[in-house]
Parts: structure tokens; C-alpha cells; sequence
């Protein structure tokens, strides 16, 4: 259903549009990634980045990321940040988190400019990062103001 | 056997010959995402209940030492505007045309309030707006059956279906005839105006169905209305007559 | 003052996770969006969010202008004893604003 949607958008574009599969995050994203890790390593995993992959309006993109934590004084998710490739600037949100929020369950809602990658990146405790990226398709509005 | 056999069908004749055919109206709700749908579904979550609440402050605020707030002629607007909203626009005997709730409330402010009208599209008129209209959600579009509205209302029609603008196209062709299909990524929906007051993502705010509408027609580059011409509450008038008996889902968000 | 709108559990148990959610009513003009005339609007954006139980953190957030208009937010709380949930935001224009609720542990 996907891809069928996407080819549907490419003819109406007019455009060559391909089934989004690894597509290079843009150096700058890598960048903001690498300054809030500090330079640690960044490994997929443990975190999940909950994002429609199809969205109808960029305007206001519901978003909502977590990480399997307990949340303890010893084990726990101090930050949790989310990055994009495409929009003008590469940082979306960060959050701060402490044992008291009980869960490592965030949610907001996002702008996004055009279709592109968005990555979270969870900070934990013990100074490790993790993340979790997604491709996410951005349908513009058909008649402007 | 025979008997038990021909006994269901009688009874499925009867049932099928008098079950009631399924509107095929859709509200634009029903095309959203599940994500916007919660968004509207959720008081809590619906940026349009932030325009509400100041919508309930100027309800109980009077404009000025001399005049009475709404409240002081209306009282509790869950109450005194339950219903409002869901039967207009109304025919108006002293203008001696139809107009919408926004030209009702500021007719108010100016006759009964002895207050400068609130400009179209404004702050206030529509947190005023959508706090009236919020009285009557759930309930059914009862477009009013005063005869008076008949000529008006077949002028909104005739808009509805005429061709306009520099790519020539008519509500009708998109909402009528194409409604379900795709202008460019966005899902064509029925045009049903059952939600305004509304919050557009696209706006990143609440508008009115005049603005939507004027939106539109800018969109096929035909020449917009000024707020309030009569041409737009003639069609508003029309599309609650296509409306009648949906739901009113004010205040609605939609993409 | 900006409307908000904000969702917090009238009691909760002890050792109970509860959900807050925060709605605030905000422009967020991100700075890059061009007027009628083709000036760029200027940036006004929340930028500062905390939530704090009797002073102790319990979320904050930076927000950049990717976040969308009328600012939401949503995350998690331990409850462990009865007290006071402060929310602030802060941001462009010296745009401040506090919220208190009383927060039930039983």
C-alpha cells in the first residue's frame, strides 16, 4: 500500500520517486548526533521512535519515543533527543529525564518540512547512547492559502 | 426443512425491504489519520479547546462598564446556546438575508453590547465562536426550514456547482464527483462542513468555513470573496442543507 | 498569559506511574517563515520546558522550532507522596509562564 501510495505521489510530482531504503543520513545530522553524544559511540537499539510513516500534514506530527528502562537511581534514561535531516535546523527536542519520571515515555508533536529521516537518541545512565531512526513520508497540502 | 427455509426468507425480504440504506456521506473525520482523529477525539489534546477557553472568558466578560457580558442576557451558554450552532446560518429579518454564527455573535456585540463588531476573522470572534459551537457538538445539522432561505439557498447550490477560476473547477467536481481520490498526496474528502469552527494543521490555527472557503477558491486562482459577502454564506447556507443531520463535530481538527 | 490546558490524574497510588500531559498556546514562529511581503517573520518559540514535584525534576525539554504551534507535551511521573506539580515555560520575549496542580497520593 505504500509503495503503491509513493508512486502515485512520484507521477503526480512528476518526479522519479524509489522506495525509501537506506538512504544516508545527511553529514550535518551525524554532526548534531556526534555533539550531543559528546563522541561516544551511538549503537541502534533500545530506544523506539514512534512516528506515523505516512503523515498528512507536516504541520503537527504526532510523536512519541521510549525506552525500556527501570528507571532506577542506578539504571535510568537521563536524555532522550530527537534529530532530522531535512527541516532547516537538525535538532527537533530534547528532554531531560530523571528517576522520579517513572517511565522513559515522551511525547510531543513535531514540524517537518518534507519527507525525510528522523533519529532519537536515548542517553542512559551508565553513558551509553542509543538510537533508533525512521523514514518518514510528508504529504503537503494541495492548495495553499 | 422447506418450511424453516422458506420462513427466513420471508424474513430477510422483510428486513432487507425495509432496512434503512447507509449514508454515504462522509465526514471529513472519517478520511484523517488515526493520529488527527485523536487529536480531535481528545479535549485535552485538541489545540482548538485552547481558542475555547478564551472563547468561555469573553462569554463572561463585558465589553464595557454600561454593557451587559453575554452571559448577562444568555447566562450559562451550555444551556441558553445548546442548539445554536447547529441550526445555522439562519435567516436574519432585520439584514433580510441569511447570515452565519461569526455575523450573528458581532450583530450582537454591536445591537445589544453597543460594541465595536469584532473583526472577521479575528481572536475573538472565533474563540466566541467556537465556544457557542461547541454547545451543540454531537448534535445533528438542522439547517432552519424557513421558506425565506429557499432562493438563497438555491443560489449556494448553483455556486457549489459552477465552474470557477483560472483552472476552472467547481466544488462539485472535486467534493461531489472526486471525492475519495487523491489532488496531489492529500486525500480528496466530501467537503462536509461539520467541524467549524476547526483547527487546520495547515493553518496552525482555528479558522472559520469562510476562511476554508475562501481558501478553496483562491486554490483553483478564481477571485475570493471579501469575509462576509453574501455569496459565502449563501454557500455555507447550501452546505449545511448537504449537511443536514450529520453530526456537528466542532470544534474539529483537520490536516 | 497563554492558555494551557493540562492533564493530571486527580489522585494517584503510591508507586504508580502517571501519565502528564501539558497543551500550551503558543505561535512558535520558527524564524524561517516569510510574511505577505516576503520578510522573514522574526523567531518567537518557547524554547524552555520543566515540570518539577516539591522542587524535584521530573521532565524538562529543550524545544527548537521544529516543534509544532501550541506546544505539547507529554511524559511520565512515580508517584510517591501527595504535593504540588509545578509546570514553566519559557521562551523568546521573555515569554514566562507557571502552572501549579496539587497532585493525591494515596
Amino acid at each position: 500500500m505504500q509503495r503503491r501510495e509513493l508512486l502515485q505521489l512520484g507521477v503526480a510530482l512528476g518526479t522519479v520517486v524509489t522506495v525509501p531504503a537506506v538512504r544516508a543520513t545527511s553529514s550535518e545530522m551525524q554532526d548534531a548526533i556526534r555533539g550531543y553524544a559528546n563522541g561516544a559511540p551511538v549503537k541502534p537499539g533500545k530506544v523506539k521512535l514512534d512516528v506515523p510513516p505516512l503523515v498528512e500534514n507536516g504541520n503537527a506530527v504526532p510523536i512519541t519515543v521510549s525506552v525500556d528502562s527501570p528507571m532506577s537511581a542506578t539504571e535510568h534514561v537521563t536524555g532522550i533527543a530527537v534529530f532530522n535531516d531535512r527541516n532547516p535546523q537538525r535538532d527537533v527536542v530534547r528532554f531531560t529525564l530523571t528517576p522520579r519520571s517513572g517511565k522513559a515515555l515522551v511525547s510531543t508533536r513535531i514540524r517537518l518540512a518534507t519527507s525525510q529521516q528522523l533519529v532519537a537518541v536515548a542517553r542512559l545512565s551508565d553513558g551509553s547512547y542509543w538510537s533508533h531512526s525512521v523514514d518518514v513520508l510528508v504529504t503537503l497540502a494541495a492548495c495553499l492559502e | 426443512m422447506k418450511r424453516w427455509a422458506a420462513a427466513l426468507l420471508v424474513v430477510a425480504c422483510c428486513l432487507s425491504a425495509t432496512a434503512q440504506p447507509t449514508d454515504p456521506r462522509r465526514s471529513g473525520f472519517d478520511d484523517m489519520s488515526p493520529q488527527t482523529q485523536a487529536m480531535q477525539r481528545d479535549d485535552m489534546q485538541n489545540p482548538a479547546m485552547l481558542t475555547v477557553q478564551d472563547g468561555a472568558a469573553l462569554w463572561d466578560r463585558a465589553p464595557s462598564a454600561s454593557a451587559k457580558a453575554c452571559s448577562g442576557c444568555h447566562g450559562a451558554a451550555a444551556t441558553s446556546m445548546r442548539g445554536v450552532a447547529a441550526r445555522y446560518p439562519a435567516f436574519d429579518n432585520a439584514l433580510k438575508r441569511p447570515i452565519d454564527l461569526s455575523q450573528r455573535i458581532n450583530q450582537c456585540r454591536e445591537r445589544r453590547q453597543q460594541s465595536v463588531p469584532f473583526a472577521p476573522e479575528s481572536a475573538e470572534l472565533l474563540a466566541l465562536e467556537s465556544y457557542v459551537a461547541l454547545q451543540s457538538r454531537g448534535m445533528p445539522i438542522t439547517p432552519p426550514t424557513d421558506p425565506k432561505l429557499q432562493a438563497p439557498r438555491a443560489r449556494g447550490e448553483a455556486l457549489y456547482r459552477q465552474r470557477i477560476g483560472q483552472l476552472d473547477l467547481s466544488c462539485a467536481q472535486c467534493h461531489d464527483e472526486r471525492a475519495g481520490g487523491r489532488l496531489g498526496g492529500s486525500l480528496i474528502p466530501q467537503g462536509h462542513a461539520t467541524g467549524y469552527p476547526l483547527y487546520r494543521l495547515e493553518w496552525q490555527s482555528v479558522g472559520s468555513l469562510q476562511r476554508r472557503l475562501r481558501n478553496c477558491m483562491n486554490g483553483v486562482r478564481a477571485e475570493v470573496p471579501a469575509y462576509g459577502a453574501p455569496e459565502l454564506v449563501e454557500l455555507a447556507l447550501y452546505l449545511a442543507w448537504r449537511d443536514r443531520g450529520m453530526k456537528l463535530e466542532s470544534p474539529a481538527v483537520r490536516p | 498569559m497563554a492558555r494551557t490546558l493540562l492533564t493530571v490524574p486527580p489522585t494517584a497510588k503510591r508507586g504508580e506511574v502517571i501519565e502528564l500531559r501539558t497543551l500550551i498556546a503558543h505561535i512558535m514562529e520558527t524564524g524561517f517563515r516569510p510574511d505577505a511581503n516576503g520578510q522573514v517573520k522574526p523567531r518567537d518559540l518557547i524554547t524552555r520546558f520543566a515540570c518539577r514535584f516539591n522542587g524535584e525534576l521530573v521532565c524538562s525539554a529543550e524545544l527548537y522550532p521544529a516543534v509544532a504551534a501550541n506546544p505539547y507535551l507529554s511524559f511520565t511521573m512515580l508517584a510517591t507522596e501527595s504535593g504540588t506539580l509545578s509546570f514553566s515555560w519559557e521562551g523568546d520575549n521573555g515569554f514566562s509562564q507557571n502552572e501549579s496542580v496539587v497532585l493525591t497520593v494515596t
